[in-house]
């Protein structure tokens, strides 16, 4: 599945609740269901700036591709960056580069998060693409 | 009036939320506004609108009248000796940073002391802080206890350190909040005022929620400043009040200089004139600061006695709800203070209530509840000192004014069971 694919699969996904509760919901279980990250490596420079919650993003890369994992100590912002997970990692440097994140307004995602997650969410895109142009260059 | 009928008068309340009834539980960042203040607001703004004190026409005497009227019920309502004692601003951050700049210049050199609470807002330590960066001047600070209780004895050691000959006291002023807008607790300022002076130290309160919850009467306290924004009082944005001692404010600097605050202009030199207006450069804010007598009108109302205890009743439905949680930490203790002289006042929780909850972070449960209808503050609060104390990295706050009901915290109690299930 391209990630164009993927965004599309969680954009109706999304839309099939009517209330933001169960969008919650559904964000709280993909953040549930998000392989347990080492606690050593939480550290400052995998914490990504600007989230109120704290969030810390790794990327490695395999085969030529980005493989990212995270956490986070709040629970839908581990459902964010989740999902952010599932549609970019495990990609090429060059395809996470080109795609776009349109997928998150469409959702509606933005909209219906505090200012200060909204721009915690923002962070987190920034940093997906900084390690995936690092991983590019590399 | 019943506290239905004082709802009433709040036209915001009746507004729906994600389709949900609005239940804002978020008043110790800002309270909601009476039609009567809207109305006031309005009314300036469409028919006296000019620019207060400078003209000679209609519209600014007007103008003036409001402005002054305003002055007159804010100097009523902390019940100040003469309006040269009440200083407009733009809020108590504004207030507070007035003293910090024109007090400290008069009197704050190096090597002196300032003393301020454990448990402030950051607006009353960010400029106390940078006030002794500036002076060279040392700041201390005056501990809490795990209840969020300030250690008095801490306080009159210090005194009395920075006191080493009489009559030479290096601390030249302590500066603590009258109610903590994280613990909600009514600290026994007068006192913490009377150890200080004792010791020849000015004091400074910052009343921010001290004024919404209190009786404040500035002569009683004997504080030297008193600190408070409009917006928390039902008063229009951006306004604040400094309440100064004259004795103090004669002797201070402006802070501020431009329009009106001067006396005689000459190209190399300004004498300044009287109070308050040494301390109020540049057109006030008249329009919204001419709402405080509408505003302390409604504050007053709210103290009537059906209203007072029903906001008690609600208020101690949600401290018994809240406690009933093992897996829930509300932070701060109610308990009787106990002076020198016997029991003097007490710790009074103040529609205020902080906490956290095992497993579950603070931002997500004010998320969710955000979407059930319910307008709660997370995080630090402006106040990162007071959660660092208690060694969490943010709490949840519901901070209740007398417009919200018993259904409301029942409400409230209901989603934030319903939140904690799904977050967990």
């Amino acid at each position: 599945m391209t990630i164009a694919e993927k965004q599309a699969e969680l954009v109706e996904a999304f839309s099939e609740f009517d209330e933001w509760l169960d969008k919650y919901e559904y964000l709280i279980e993909m953040g549930k269901a998000l392989p347990s990250f080492p606690e050593e490596k939480k550290t400052d420079e995998r914490l990504i700036k600007g989230c109120q919650s704290r969030v810390w993003l790794d990327a490695q890369t395999v085969d030529g591709k980005v493989v990212f994992s995270a956490d986070s100590d709040a629970i839908i912002t581990r459902g964010i960056i989740a999902m952010l997970i599932d549609v970019y990692s495990n990609r090429t440097p060059e395809e996470i580069l080109q795609a776009d994140d349109q997928f998150i307004d469409k959702i509606g995602l933005r909209e219906n998060l505090s200012p200060t997650r909204q721009n915690g969410l923002l962070s987190m895109m920034q940093t997906i693409r900084q390690l995936a142009e690092t991983a590019a260059q590399a | 009036m019943t506290t239905k009928e004082f709802r009433e008068l709040f036209p915001i309340l009746t507004r729906k939320v994600y389709g949900k009834d609005l239940v804002y539980f978020d008043n110790a960042a800002t309270s909601q506004r009476p039609r009567s203040v809207l109305d006031k607001f309005l009314t300036l703004s469409q028919e006296s609108n000019a620019n207060i004190y400078r003209a000679v026409h209609k519209l600014s005497a007007e103008a003036t009248d409001a402005y002054e009227q305003a002055r007159e019920a804010a100097r009523a309502f902390v019940n100040a000796g003469s309006r040269e004692e009440i200083i407009f601003t733009s809020g108590c951050t504004a207030a507070i940073n007035t003293v910090a700049f024109s007090f400290g210049q008069a009197f704050v050199k190096a090597g002196d002391i300032v003393i301020v609470g454990e448990g402030e807002h950051h607006s009353n330590l960010v400029p106390w802080q940078l006030l002794c960066e500036r002076a060279g001047a040392t700041l201390k600070i005056l501990p809490i206890d795990d209840k969020g209780h300030w250690d008095l004895s801490v306080l009159k050691r210090l005194l009395a350190e920075g006191c080493p000959v009489a009559a030479a006291q290096r601390v030249k002023l302590v500066a603590v909040t009258h109610i903590s807008n994280v613990l909600g607790l009514v600290n026994p300022v007068e006192e913490l005022i009377r150890l200080s002076h004792a010791a020849g130290a000015p004091v400074l309160v910052d009343g921010a929620q001290g004024i919404v919850h209190e009786r404040v009467d500035v002569q009683a306290m004997d504080c030297d400043f008193y600190a408070f924004s409009g917006h928390k009082v039902y008063a229009a944005t951006g306004t604040g009040v400094l309440y100064g001692k004259k004795q103090w404010l004669e002797q201070m600097p402006p802070f501020l200089s431009g329009g009106e605050m001067v006396g005689t202009v000459t190209l190399e030199h300004a004498d300044f004139a009287g109070l308050p207006h040494k301390f109020e450069a540049g057109t006030g804010n008249f329009a919204s600061i001419a709402t405080f007598p509408e505003a302390f009108e409604t504050a007053l109302l709210a103290r009537e006695p059906e209203i007072a205890n029903a906001y008690e009743e609600v208020c101690a439905y949600l401290e018994d709800a809240l406690r009933a949680r093992g897996d829930l930490r509300l932070y701060g203790e109610s308990e009787t203070f106990r002076g020198e002289a016997g029991p003097t006042g007490a710790y009074r929780r103040a529609g205020v209530f902080s906490f956290t909850i095992d497993g579950v972070h603070h931002e997500d449960v004010a998320q969710v509840l955000d979407k059930m209808g319910v307008a709660v503050r997370s995080g630090l609060m402006c106040a990162e000192p007071v959660i660092r104390h208690f060694g969490v990295s943010g709490m949840v706050r519901a901070s209740l004014a007398p417009y919200n009901t018993m259904e409301e915290a029942e409400y409230f109690i209901k989603c934030l069971d319903k939140a904690i299930n799904l977050l967990r």
